[in-house]
């Protein structure tokens, strides 16, 4: 059994092991730390398996004038190498179907890393040997590498822009008694999940192939090998135990890898591993799309807002993938929990000669949110008010000025509440005082204090995705397997679904088995995405147990002529009438009466629609809230700094598993921090990434978390919707609570001008960043003849 | 000559002929054994899920043996650096019941993984802590865990587990704690015998001595000498480059003593940073909290002081400190030595005063002067396991009228090899140690030196803080109300 090898505490009398609402480990808990549990690369290698490796462009724009591959092919161990003209399907790896994404470049790269061909050979260093060894004439174009230069050249889009308006922002500017404009820039993000992209092809008979891929998207993953391969969808099968990590980097990226071993493995009727060397991967995968937003805010004496005007230009690189749901999501963050009457938000997903940036955990949500909160720092400092206030001051209400600008109303709106709670908890007046005297006294070292809200919107916006399956088999020994379209990345979404699972039935967790994730079992599925994993296969799970129950019950009541709510699961038990049996017992009965044990289950968010032409409708069924206090250090001699202290409250509704959830809000938070501290990619002037491994790209390490580090989940907060027993979702939204971070620095900063101007601290602020801002705030208040602090 | 490898996968002596020299523990492991609970992540030892625990003899002060276990990179170490230790890895842990280890309890407990992928890493950096360490407290945890990178958990429940560790299992009943079993194992197979393994042209060769080492280096000018192998092993894994002789100096206990001759500190070549540290901190205590910074403990516990050296990096975090103190080199050719200020080591970018068969044998480092201060200070995006933007390194000694008798400034990353600041040395030399000497060294300074912009600093921010860095070397020595440390422990400030 799954739970065999650890010792936890036994089930209450009253509560099956397992039950809705416990904490409870991860599912693969005691594997993770025995080195047991098998991701892709650990998976027994089939005979005469193929290494695979790709060939990469070696320019950011140029014409491919030729491609020898001659000695690519005379190098030791080389089996095969194949091209463009080897594919017998569609040479396109896009995840939207706009055929801007070749699998292999033939005439034209756009970006450096692109592939451009694929050798297999015996082992993965004579396949990697090899692929260097092509010989490439190129003859280059202008490439367009930047934002600024894509913005105010052509500004060549990669899909149709989007605006959201209401009101009229333009009159409303005009008649504010403040306005001040400004320009933002927030850079990208790498995913560096622990485990690179991976795929293992397995060929099968006819036109099948089985493909062993870490994605978070194996629906998609199967559409595209299938169009690859010019077979039906139903030949291709995508198989996914786990992920080490994905965060948005294996929604679409994985495509790529498995189109191309699912080529070499159906060419050469062998089996065909493509995993790429982790500076590959960085050259090869699309990260977080690095925004610059230009805004215009118009404000009253009391800091409320009363226009906005905002120009989200963002890097998309060379092809749309994912780029315009990514742009779309920043504008409908963009207002954050603040009520904008007047407003108008543009997006423009500008085309680079990049990599194409793809999902990253917020999908553009926190770049919205931080051009609001840039926004809200602006104000404070215009009328040298308290940052926090301001943030009040403009929260939607409940009843009132509860309209979004995408024309949603906001119905479950508890940030006004949720922030008062966490402000007197963590006693932000007190500590802001406190920490003000203390840099009125310090010479070098500055603290900064910041409290940031989040409001993020649950569902996918294109509302045919909020739709999930699951398939439920329950054995005549009373073990139980479930099976769901949802993929684990570590987010412990197996876990939750087994929980669901054994509610249902009312049987300890332990009898009930998560498999592996398979396009075989459950079809058409939608990404691992969004947040929605618990919500919509939670769902889905539940149904399915629903209708295996309803049949057990129903079989139950006939049986031994009961009423069928007479028919009671409780505790690995099942009370028929007067009597009681295991829930083992009774499912060997069900099975002699011939009575169905199997049984798949559907769901799909209701209330959804979304007008995006029109800019209207309502694309969330409801929206999660947290907020974040950060407290830091900053050293004004090298920009360099630390967090000495977080407090996290954060909205889970009534949360299915608080320790699962205390994870994902704590591990969010440090991935947030790390995107607007340290993170930093770095191209050349020749469009080269040189910050492409752990060596130059510098996530957060151990002790870069927070000194203090308090998280807690907001209490009595079931979700007003009808959710999988009333929890909310919660991959996505503490990410955000990260900014509070950003804020804290800029705190800090503002100190050594006395907090008379806005430091407009950019992302990531890396201690050259800081050190600027200090630099640039101690020459504006020397320029107006104020004291620096 | 010996021409096979050995050593033991836990409590199995394995003894392997033919050998690729620069075949990686981590490929050895997954791709021959298939023992896949150890994972690459990154393939340059900075994310640490390939980490693995490797006992070996170490030598104390008296000449006795005993095991030390240490935390490794198994991605960027060459297998046959292996001969003659223990390896452990994330296999071991369980008991022969099937119960988890300790730290592994620990760790699921407190919900310490997410994606697990990085997982075993983590329980093998918490393995080595557990086995070497009485209940270290957070910042010993830090540290420890500096060189394991987790992209989902945030790091909080890792270090839960760490803290809780010691509560579920007595480190010293062990298993891998009966430490005289595997010293009397491991002496079983040491020997004086230059180990030489390999196929063809292409050999791994470790002497067991300084002597052999020269011989060998004699014969084989254009060897690669492999030391730690935290940079050389990326020159494999990275860069795919083939090297035929590999010449490991690791085998040779007198390259790895840690010597006090009375007025210095004689610092073997082949001394990892773990090893000398101490010696040196005692000495220089800011130097001490330097090398704490550099790499993570994996790379602490195989990099060398000499290859950091010898390797003539422009970035390497130890020539910045040991040239500020004033250190020497001591080079080796065959049986003649020769010795020369460290600085003058380093020609060029990329060029050392190194003849292809001279190997550096010693770093003299002198006592510091009664009443001088020094300092050494490492910029860089993150504080761990990430290479110096500017490191600078500062030692000042003053007259009785409080002007400066000596100063001795040297950076790191602000030229194409670790360089003093002559300018800035000679505006301060006989001025007063005051504010206005010090801006007027800062000033020179920046004439001192033109840094390159890349993806670590701007040239302008290196220029800056190596400005700074000064003004705040004056603060630490001026001004003990002042606070002007993060991290680290804060008394060195002032000290």
């Amino acid at each position: 059994m799954p739970d065999a090898a650890t010792t936890l505490p036994p089930a209450t009398p009253e509560r099956i092991a397992g039950a809705v609402h416990e904490s409870r480990r991860h599912d693969s808990a005691h594997k993770h730390v025995s080195g047991e549990a098998v991701y892709v690369d650990d998976i027994p290698e089939p005979a005469g398996l193929l290494h695979v490796y790709l060939g990469l462009s070696a320019r950011a724009h140029a014409r491919v004038v030729s491609v020898d591959l001659a000695k690519v092919r005379a190098a030791p161990g080389v089996v095969a190498v194949f091209t463009a003209a080897d594919i017998p399907g569609e040479n396109d790896v896009s995840a939207i179907g706009l055929h801007d994404e070749p699998l292999f470049a033939t005439d034209l790269v756009q970006h450096v890393g692109q592939p451009l061909f694929a050798v297999a050979a015996g082992t993965r260093d004579q396949a990697r040997r090899a692929a260097r060894l092509a010989e490439v004439v190129y003859e280059d174009l202008p490439a367009v590498l930047t934002i600024a230069a894509a913005r105010d050249g052509d500004r060549t889009l990669v899909v149709p822009p989007m605006t959201l308006r209401i009101g009229d922002a333009a009159t409303a500017l005009a008649q504010a008694p403040n306005r001040l404009a400004g320009r933002l820039r927030i850079g990208g993000q790498e995913h560096f999940y622990l485990e690179g992209q991976i795929a293992l092809a397995v060929p099968g008979e006819d036109e099948e192939v089985t493909i062993h891929v870490s994605t978070q998207h194996p629906s998609e993953v199967q559409h595209i090998v299938a169009h690859a391969l010019a077979v039906p969808d139903g030949a291709v099968t995508v198989e996914v135990r786990r992920m080490g990590g994905g965060f948005g980097g294996k929604e679409t990226q994985a495509n790529l890898f498995a189109a191309c071993a699912a080529l070499v493995a159906k060419k050469t009727g062998r089996a065909a591993k493509l995993r790429p060397d982790r500076d590959d991967d960085f050259q090869i995968t699309g990260k977080r799309h690095d925004f610059e937003v230009d805004y215009e805010v118009g404000f009253d004496a009391e800091g409320r807002i009363r226009g906005v005007d905002m120009l989200f230009a963002a890097r998309a690189g060379f092809a749309a993938d994912l780029s315009g749901p990514v742009t779309d999501r920043a504008l409908f963050h963009a207002d954050n929990g603040y009520h904008y009457a007047d407003a108008r938000l543009e997006s423009l997903p500008l085309k680079t000669n990049t990599v194409s940036n793809t999902a990253f955990r917020g999908f553009g949500g926190p770049q919205g949110m931080v051009a609001a909160e840039r926004v809200i720092e602006e104000i404070a400092f215009a009328l040298g008010m308290d940052p926090l206030d301001i943030r009040k001051r403009n929260f939607y209400g409940t009843t009132d000025r509860n309209v979004t600008p995408y024309h949603q109303t906001v119905e479950d709106n508890i940030l006004p509440d949720l922030v008062a709670k966490l402000e007197a908890d963590c006693a932000y007046r007190e500590r802001r005082a406190v920490l003000r005297a203390h840099n009125s006294a310090s010479r070098i070292l500055r603290k900064g204090l910041a409290l940031t809200p989040v409001k993020f919107g649950i569902s996918f916006t294109a509302t045919q995705f909020n739709q999930a399956g699951a398939l439920v088999h329950v054995y005549t020994d009373g073990s139980i397997q479930v099976n769901h379209g949802g993929t684990e990345m570590g987010q412990g979404l197996y876990t939750k679904v087994a929980q669901v699972v054994a509610e249902e039935f009312q049987v300890d967790i332990g009898c009930v088995r998560p498999t592996a994730t398979s396009t075989g079992k459950v079809p058409n599925t939608s990404a691992t995405a969004a947040s929605s994993g618990s919500d919509l296969n939670g769902k889905a799970a539940q149904n399915a147990a629903r209708a295996i129950k309803e049949r057990l019950v129903a079989f139950a009541a006939g049986q031994w002529g009961v009423a069928p709510e007479a028919v009671i699961f409780h505790r690995n038990r099942v009370r028929v009438g007067g009597q009681e049996m295991e829930f083992a017992a009774l499912v060997r009965a069900a099975y002699m009466a011939r009575v169905q044990l199997s049984a798949t289950g559907f769901y799909k968010t209701p209330k959804i629609h979304w007008d995006r032409k029109a800019g209207r409708g309502t694309p969330f069924y409801y929206f999660a809230y947290g907020a974040a206090c950060a407290e830091v250090t900053v050293d004004t001699l090298t920009g360099e700094y630390v967090v000495d202290r977080v407090d996290i409250l954060h909205d889970c509704g009534r949360s299915l598993n608080p320790a699962i959830d205390k994870g994902q809000i704590e591990g969010g938070f440090v991935q947030g921090m790390g995107w607007l501290t340290t993170e930093e990619l770095w191209w050349d002037d020749a469009g080269r990434l040189r910050t492409h491994a752990p060596s130059t790209y510098k996530i957060p390490a151990c002790g870069d978390r927070p000194r203090v580090f308090n998280v807690a989940l907001l209490e009595d907060a079931p979700n007003r919707e009808d959710t999988i027993f009333r929890s909310k979702a919660v991959g996505e939204p503490p990410f955000m609570l990260g900014i509070s971070v950003l804020h804290a620095l800029s705190d800090a900063v503002a100190s050594v001008a006395g907090h008379r101007f806005c430091p407009r601290l950019d992302a990531p602020a890396t201690p050259e960043r800081v050190l600027a801002a200090i630099g640039a705030l101690r020459e504006r208040a020397a320029a107006a003849g104020t004291a620096t602090g | 000559m010996r021409d096979s490898l050995r050593f033991y996968l836990g409590d199995e002596l394995r003894e392997i002929r033919d050998v690729d020299p620069t075949l990686t523990v981590l490929d050895w492991l997954r791709l021959s054994e298939r023992r896949l609970g150890t994972k690459e992540g990154c393939a340059e030892g900075d994310c640490g899920a390939c980490t693995v625990v490797v006992g070996r003899l170490t030598e104390d002060s008296q000449g006795g043996k005993s095991v030390r276990y240490e935390a490794v990179n198994a991605c960027i170490r060459f297998l046959a650096t292996l001969d003659g230790c223990q390896l452990l890895t994330v296999e071991h842990l369980k008991g022969p019941d099937g119960a988890l280890h300790p730290v592994q309890r620990a760790l699921v407990e407190h919900h310490g993984s997410q994606c697990g992928f990085c997982t075993p890493g983590f329980v093998m950096s918490l393995f080595a802590l557990y086995l070497n360490e009485d209940r270290p407290d957070e910042r010993r945890i830090d540290d420890a865990l500096a060189g394991n990178l987790c992209r989902c958990t945030g790091y909080a429940p890792i270090v839960q587990a760490a803290r809780a560790m010691h509560d579920l299992g007595d480190r010293t009943a062990d298993r891998f704690n009966d430490r005289a079993a595997t010293a009397a194992r491991l002496k079983a197979l040491a020997d004086e015998e230059i180990l030489s393994v390999g196929s063809g042209d292409r050999r791994f060769l470790a002497p067991a001595t300084s002597a052999q080492l020269a011989e060998l280096l004699l014969g084989h000018p254009d060897a690669t000498i492999v030391a730690g192998s935290t940079d050389v092993g990326l020159w494999v894994t990275k860069f795919q480059r083939v090297l035929s002789i590999v010449l490991y100096t690791g085998r040779v206990t007198e390259l790895r003593r840690v010597a006090d001759t009375g007025d210095a500190l004689e610092i073997g070549a082949g001394a990892t940073y773990s090893e000398a540290a101490p010696a040196i901190a005692a000495l220089y205590p800011d130097f001490g909290e330097l090398i704490r910074r550099i790499g993570a403990e994996q790379v602490r516990n195989m990099g060398t002081i000499g290859g950091n050296i010898a390797n003539g990096s422009p970035i390497g975090d130890t020539p910045p400190a040991l040239i500020a103190a004033g250190a020497a080199l001591r080079l080796r050719r065959g049986d003649a030595t020769r010795t020369l200020p460290l600085e003058e080591f380093f020609l060029a970018y990329g060029k050392q005063d190194r003849r292809p068969d001279e190997f550096v044998e010693a770093v003299i480092l002198p006592k510091p002067a009664p009443g001088a201060r020094f300092r050494a200070y490492k910029i860089a995006k993150r504080f761990d396991q990430d290479i110096s933007a500017v490191c600078g390194a500062f030692r000042l000694s003053l007259d009785e009228s409080g002007n400066v008798a000596g100063i001795r400034i040297a950076f790191g990353g602000m030229a194409g090899v670790p360089k003093r600041a002559a300018g800035a040395e000679a505006a301060l030399i006989g001025q007063p140690w005051s504010e206005a000497s010090v801006h007027a060294a800062m000033a020179a300074l920046k004439a001192d030196f033109t840094p390159l912009s890349d993806w670590r600093a701007s040239a302008g921010y290196r220029a800056e803080v190596a400005a700074n860095l000064l003004l705040r070397f004056h603060v630490e020595t001026t001004d003990p109300a002042t606070e002007t440390r993060l991290v680290g422990d804060r008394r060195l400030a002032h000290a």
